[in-house]
Order: C-alpha cells, then structure tokens, then sequence
C-alpha cells in the first residue's frame, strides 16, 4: 500500500503544473502572506495571455511570487515592491497601467465617452426643443382670412 | 469520400451565396418581384449545404478518418463519442465552419419566418447576409479548410486539447456563436433599411425577436463559459478580464444596449438613427471578437506579423463589413426622419440614460482590450491592461446602469413622474438599507463595498418586482385580484422583470463571493485534516483510475460538518498520453447556492499533497442569475405581438410625424 502511495505520489509530481500559489511559497506572517497576495493579484505572469501571478501555473510566475515575498520579507513595502519589479521588467508586469502620457487615452476612455455622449445627447435635446418651438404667429393674410370665415 | 462530399457541398454553399447577394438586391431596385423572392429559396438551399458539409465534417470525426488532416489534429480513436462530435468545433477550421453553420441556419430562419416582411426589405437583408456568408464561406476555403486530406493517413489522432475534453466545450461554443452571429441578422435588416432609406416602428418590432434570441443565446454562452472556467481551470475564479472574454462580452454589452433603443424605436419611433448604428455595432463587434480569438492577434502582434494569412483576411473582412456599413450609414442615416419628443425624465430618458452607460462601458471594454496591441504596434511599448483596470473603470460604470434599472419602467412614456416613481419603490429602497444595515453588522463598519453591493443587488431585485406589483395594483385590489391582474400583464413586462432580477440575483452572487469567498492553501498527508468554513475536509489518500484516454490519480477528501459525514470528495490530475498533458479536474461540493471547491496541486517530496480548498457562498447564483435573465428574455420573445407578428403595412403615405407633446 505504501509503494503504491509512492509511485502515485511521483506520478503526480510527474509532468504536473503547479498550480497557482503552493503551500510551500507561503509565508508565515499571515499578515505579510495577505500583502503578498494582494500584491500577486497586480501583477502580471510575463510569458502568459494576461493572467496574474496569483492565478498562473507558469514557473516564471512562481519565481515571481517568491521574489515578492522576499522582498516583503527583506522590509520592503508595497510600493517598494512594485518599483523593483517595474525597474526590473518594466510596466509590462503592472496589470493596471500607471497613467502616463502613453496609457492617458486609455484611463481618460470612459470619462471621455461618457462626456462626448452626455454632450451629443444636451445639444440633440436642445436642436429638437428649437425645432419643436410654437409655430410662428399668424401673417396678416391669415388673420383676415380667418376673420373672414369666422364672419 | 465523405471529406470530398463535405468539401464540395461547401463550394456549392459559396456559389448560392453569390447568387443570393447580387440577384434579389438587383430585383429590389427593379421592382422585380420574380428576382426578390429568389431569396428566400436560395437561402434554404444555401443552409442545406453548408449542413451538408458540417454533416460531412461530423462523419470524419465520428469514424476517426485520420486522412483528414484536421481530424488527425483534433481526435484520438479513443475519446468518448460525445468529445469525438464536439472535438468538430474545438479547432480553428472545424470552429469556423460552425460558424457559417449558424449563420445560414439564421438566414433560412429569416426565409421561413419572414413571410410577412415587405418582399423589398427581405430581398435585401437576406442579400447582405449572403455577403457576409460569401466572405466567411471563402475564409474557409481559401485559408481555413477542414477537409483537406494527409497523403499518409496516420494510424492515430492526435487527441483534442484535454482542457476542451468537457461538456462545457460541447455547449459553450455553439452558444456564444448562436449569439455573436444572431446579431447578423440584427445587421443585415440595418444595411437593408439603409439602402432602402425606410425606417419606422415595424422594422424595430422585426428586428427586436433575432436580437433577442441572440442576446438569450450570447447571455447563457458567456455565462456557460464562465462556469467552465471556473471548475476547469482549479483556482476557482469564474471572470479573469481575459480578451477572449471581452471579445464576448463587448457584443454582449452592444446588444443589450440595441435591445433596449429598439424597444424605444418601436414604441415611440425615436432613436432610430441611433438604434440603427446600435444593430450595426452589435454585429461588427462579433466579427472582431470572431478576429481577436481566431486570428492569434492577441498572443502577440508578431505571431500575427509571422503568420498573417489568416489574419490578414479576418482584418480585410473586418474592413469591408464594419468600414463598409459605417459608410453606409454615414451616407444614407441623415436621410432618415426622427420620431417622436419626449422630456428627459421618461421611459425614453431612462433607456437613453442606459444606453449611454452601457456604450460608454463597451467603449471601456474595447479600447482596454486593444489599448496594449496597438500601443505595441506604434511605439513598440509593452504595458499590460488587466483585471485591476476592468474593476476599477467598468464597475463604477455599471453602478448608475444598475441605479436606475429599477426607476425605468415606472416612468411613464414621454414625459416621467420621478418623485412617484421613487415613491414606489420605497419597499425596495427599504429592502435594500436592511441588507446595507445587516451587512455592516456582521462585518463591522469598516467595510464599504460589500453592504453597498448588497444593497445595490437587493434594490435591483425588489426594484424588479415592484413593477409587477404596481401594474397590479396589489395594494389597492387585493392579492387574489391582483394574482389574475399580474398574469394577465403582457409577458414582455414580465421579460423586463424577470431579466432585471436576474441581473440583480448575478450581483448578489458577484458580491457575496468576492466578500466572503474562504480559502486554505494546505499540504496535506494521508490522514490529516484541515477545515474551512465550518466544513472539515480529512485528506484519506490516493487511489488511481483509469479512463478511455487518460489515466487518473484521484485525491479522497471526507467532508465533515460537525462531525457527520456529508460528502466524500475526489479531486483528480488527468494525464493524456496523446499529449502529455495533465489537467486539474476540481471536485465541488454544492449546499443550497454555495459550493465547497477542491482542486489539487503538486505533491511534495515528504510524501503530502498540496491541496487549494475554497468555501464559495452563494457562487452559483452567479450563473442563476444569467437563466434568469435568459428566462425573462424568452418570455419578452414569446409576447403576444411578436408571436402574431406586426401587422402587414397598409399606409400607402407616410404617417405623420407624432406631435410634440
């Protein structure tokens, strides 16, 4: 039973991703374990399709994490944290771009939407109650005509 | 042979669609009726081909014929039958046949059930959607063929992703391209309204059925796709802001929105200009989530630069459709005479007011999704756009959108009554401060997202329901009058409340699973023991299986609750040896709306197992609350004006327009 439990053990160890955040990488201080999480949550697992280093398999993913929890570990804060990974990887590894020149259409996009479709929709209204305006007062012609059938 | 015959049938599709998008479109502009009414007929035949040819490409799977090159890409002898069939849309080639599938069912769909269009207007809606048919039946045969033979049939598949050996993939697909191409239809009326310079309130109460169908379809797609994710991909999450999952869900926002002006547009005959670009936006935003997934943009834009047949021809079908109809529109849409006034605080105010959120909220979506590509492809500059952007730009969109969803079907047509609108949905309001008080009790009152989104979540669903009531007059008559008042109501007004509810019941979900979601992230050995959430999970060991293609070493977990007994779990890792490849098979637990979630990670030289344990409260109304959705959008589709059809156009002259209130 034991042999069987050890090939099936190395059978799992065998070819298996791992799997997101492992056991062994956490760190004792739930407190510091809590930063580095929401931490990993911010970043992103270079080699893969927009996933967070929380969520990916990938190993870089893995050095990754436990790259911020040395750092965490070392004192730094989150903000520290951030720097040396930019510093390291470039901006590429934020998952919410900093607002730069480069990103400022992109963080700007719904306030600018919303503004463009907010002011089409005042200047439509306005157009339509202009045009919607009473008819103009009746010419003279048609106040004698009226008079007239009026008697 | 089979492969020949699919191939050919497919070709044969190809020629009828010519046919169809150059013949009834010459016999409109002449009058032609004889020339008009070849449409309907071509595109009958058109759809018995193109499902000859999927016929044909299921046969290839289903007897293993591994001559043909892509089902010795996709296919193992050994899978079981129903992964052999759904094996046919889990590939490029096979997903896109799929696709021109869907899209002549649509089109023999609008043959059969269009008797009662103008002939003019059928000709040439039924014309555009044979040119877009024209333009994916040739992407198929010139760059994406299915049917090609290998000169050596080899003596084995080369197996199906493992990933997409599920159920999920069996439905998920042909939901999502039901949706996406159920807009086309959406699309080709826009085109033929324009060319035909006609718009008016019967031609939104066409439309508004094949939008709705689309959307339920498109709605229980993304929400299938989601699940998937969920118990597929082991570590529990159900939305990650991937681009594919955008690409599915700008038309989904798109939609929604056009669904709501068209109702505007059939009542009242406004935003007709505006519900048009809607239709046409709806569809070219399927064809670039169609390109964004199928053209392998998204990876990188250099895998795209070193393989761009492909792409290259999704990018000129993209130009040509979304290039062409916006010009269309641009030329033809001044031509066409605006509707009726209306005050901003009304029922046309209010569907205005979730118009702009949910475009602005598209437009979000859009440019996050494509923001990196093409800042990429200018200035060479990599940044990543993810979940952290998508949270903190769409939610706050959606807040208003939700705000307000239960404020506008109490306000009355052209000109709306706020103060008693609000007075009505005191009860709701109510409702909704208990749950924000209830909230802040039990977390304490430093949290402030979780009591606001129940909240918000509470007022959404009471605020569903208190339309019903109200047309019920349930305070004034009595409940048993009331009773008989409410399912005598025209079933759309109960579609808006049940698809309302249904997206508060999806909030609630969201929020009480983010808020109170638990984990355990443990490495465990035989024996031991852990707990969460008021569940304790005793890790007894491993055992291995074997499936028809793959082998499997399965974790047991007994669950305790107090001590008794009350599931055992079996998580598993899969290897395929066509492909060894391993997948994480999750093992759920549901209680009421709530699942235990266990999934298995890497095992340790000690001899333990490491094991992700989730407690998930509430999670699976997530998922109930788009078929609620889904339930209120069948229930709109099956009201009694669109089941009898709009009434044959009689008025030789134009109306008159409505007078200004």
């Amino acid at each position: 039973m034991l042999r069987l439990m050890r090939i099936l053990i190395a059978l799992l160890a065998l070819g298996a991703p791992a799997l997101a955040v492992q056991p062994d990488e956490m760190l004792q201080d739930p407190a510091l374990e809590a930063r580095a999480r929401a931490l990993s949550r911010e970043l992103r697992c270079m080699v893969c399709q927009n996933q967070s280093i929380d969520d990916s398999d990938a190993p870089l993913a893995r050095d990754l994490r436990l790259l911020v929890r040395d750092r965490l570990r070392a004192g730094d804060s989150d903000q520290q944290v951030i720097d040396f990974l930019v510093a390291r990887y470039g901006d590429f590894v934020l998952l919410k771009p900093p607002f730069t020149w480069h990103t400022m259409l992109l963080w700007l996009t719904p306030l600018l939407v919303l503004a463009a479709g907010g002011a089409g929709l005042l200047r439509l209204a306005r157009a339509r109650r202009a045009a919607a305006h009473p008819p103009a007062p009746l010419t003279e012609t048609e106040q004698r005509r009226i008079s007239d059938l009026t008697g | 042979m089979i492969a020949e015959i699919g191939h050919y049938a497919l070709v044969l599709a190809l020629a009828l669609a010519l046919f169809q998008a150059v013949v009834p479109l010459v016999g409109a502009r002449l009058g032609d009726l004889t020339l008009m009414q070849t449409a309907p007929a071509t595109a009958l035949a058109q759809f018995a081909f193109v499902a000859l040819s999927f016929a044909a490409l299921v046969a290839c799977y289903v007897t293993s014929d591994f001559s043909v090159a892509n089902v010795y890409e996709n296919s193992h002898s050994l899978m079981p039958l129903i992964y052999k069939m759904t094996s046919v849309w889990g590939n490029h080639e096979g997903s896109m046949l799929l696709w021109v599938l869907i899209l002549a069912l649509f089109g023999a769909a609008v043959a059969v059930f269009g008797r009662n269009l103008p002939d003019a207007l059928r000709a040439d809606a039924l014309a555009v959607q044979a040119w877009i048919a024209t333009a994916f039946y040739l992407f198929i045969l010139l760059t994406s063929n299915p049917f090609l033979r290998l000169a050596d049939a080899p003596f084995e598949g080369r197996d199906l992703n493992p990933i997409l050996q599920d159920i999920g993939l069996a439905v998920h697909p042909p939901l999502l391209y039901l949706g996406y191409v159920g807009f086309s239809i959406a699309f080709s009326f826009a085109a033929a309204a324009l060319i035909e310079g006609r718009l008016d309130a019967a031609w939104a109460r066409w439309v508004r059925p094949w939008t709705l169908a689309a959307w339920m379809a498109l709605t229980l797609g993304i929400a299938m796709g989601s699940y998937w994710a969920y118990y597929e991909l082991g570590w529990g999450g159900w939305w990650f802001w991937d681009p594919v999952e955008n690409a599915s869900l700008m038309p989904w926002l798109a939609g929604t929105a056009l669904l709501h002006s068209a109702v505007v547009m059939e009542k009242r005959e406004a935003l007709k200009v505006w519900t048009v670009l809607l239709a046409i936006l709806a569809f070219s935003l399927s064809l670039i989530g169609t390109f964004l997934v199928r053209s392998g943009v998204l990876t990188s834009v250099h895998t795209f630069a070193s393989d761009p047949s492909r792409g290259v021809f999704i990018l000129a079908i993209l130009v040509v459709f979304i290039g062409g109809s916006l010009m269309l529109y641009a030329w033809r849409a001044p031509l066409l005479k605006q509707g009726g006034l209306f005050a901003p605080i009304s029922r046309e105010g209010a569907l205005v007011f979730n118009n702009l959120f949910l475009t602005t909220a598209c437009a979000t979506v859009f440019v996050g999704t494509l923001y990196p590509l093409a800042l990429e492809a200018l200035t060479g500059e990599k940044i990543s756009v993810g979940a952290p952007f998508f949270n903190l730009t769409f939610i706050p969109l959606f807040v208003p959108i939700l705000m307000a969803m239960p404020i506008g079907p109490l306000l009355s047509w052209k000109r709306g009554d706020l103060y008693a609108a609000a007075q009505r949905l005191i009860a709701a309001a109510a409702l909704a401060l208990i749950g924000v008080a209830a909230t802040f009790a039990l977390m304490g009152v430093k949290a402030v997202l979780a009591p606001f989104g129940i909240g918000l979540a509470l007022f959404v669903m009471a605020g569903a329901l208190t339309d019903i009531v109200e047309r019920a007059a349930l305070r004034s008559v009595g409940p048993a009058i009331a009773a008989r008042r409410a399912l005598g109501l025209p079933r759309s007004a109960w579609g808006t409340a049940f698809a309302h509810f249904g997206l508060g019941v999806t909030l609630l979900g969201v929020v009480c699973e983010t808020t109170w979601n638990s984990e355990r992230i443990v490495a465990m050995k035989p024996g031991e023991a852990t707990s969460v959430a008021g569940y304790e999970l005793t890790f007894d060991g491993l055992l291995p299986r074997t499936g028809p293609n793959f082998r499997e070493v399965v974790a047991r977990f007994t669950v305790r609750q107090g001590g008794t007994p009350v599931a055992v779990l079996e998580p598993s890792k899969r290897t395929f040896s066509a492909r060894t490849m391993t997948t994480t098979e999750a093992a759920l637990l549901t209680r009421g709306a709530s699942q235990l979630y266990v999934s298995l990670g890497d095992s340790n030289p000690d001899g333990s197992l490491a094991a992700r344990i989730y407690y998930k409260p509430l999670v699976l109304l997530i998922w109930l609350g788009a078929v609620v959705m889904v339930l209120g959008g069948a229930l709109s589709l099956s009201d009694r004006r669109l089941r009898i059809g709009a009434p044959k156009r009689a008025r030789a002259v134009p109306a008159a327009p409505l007078p200004a209130e």
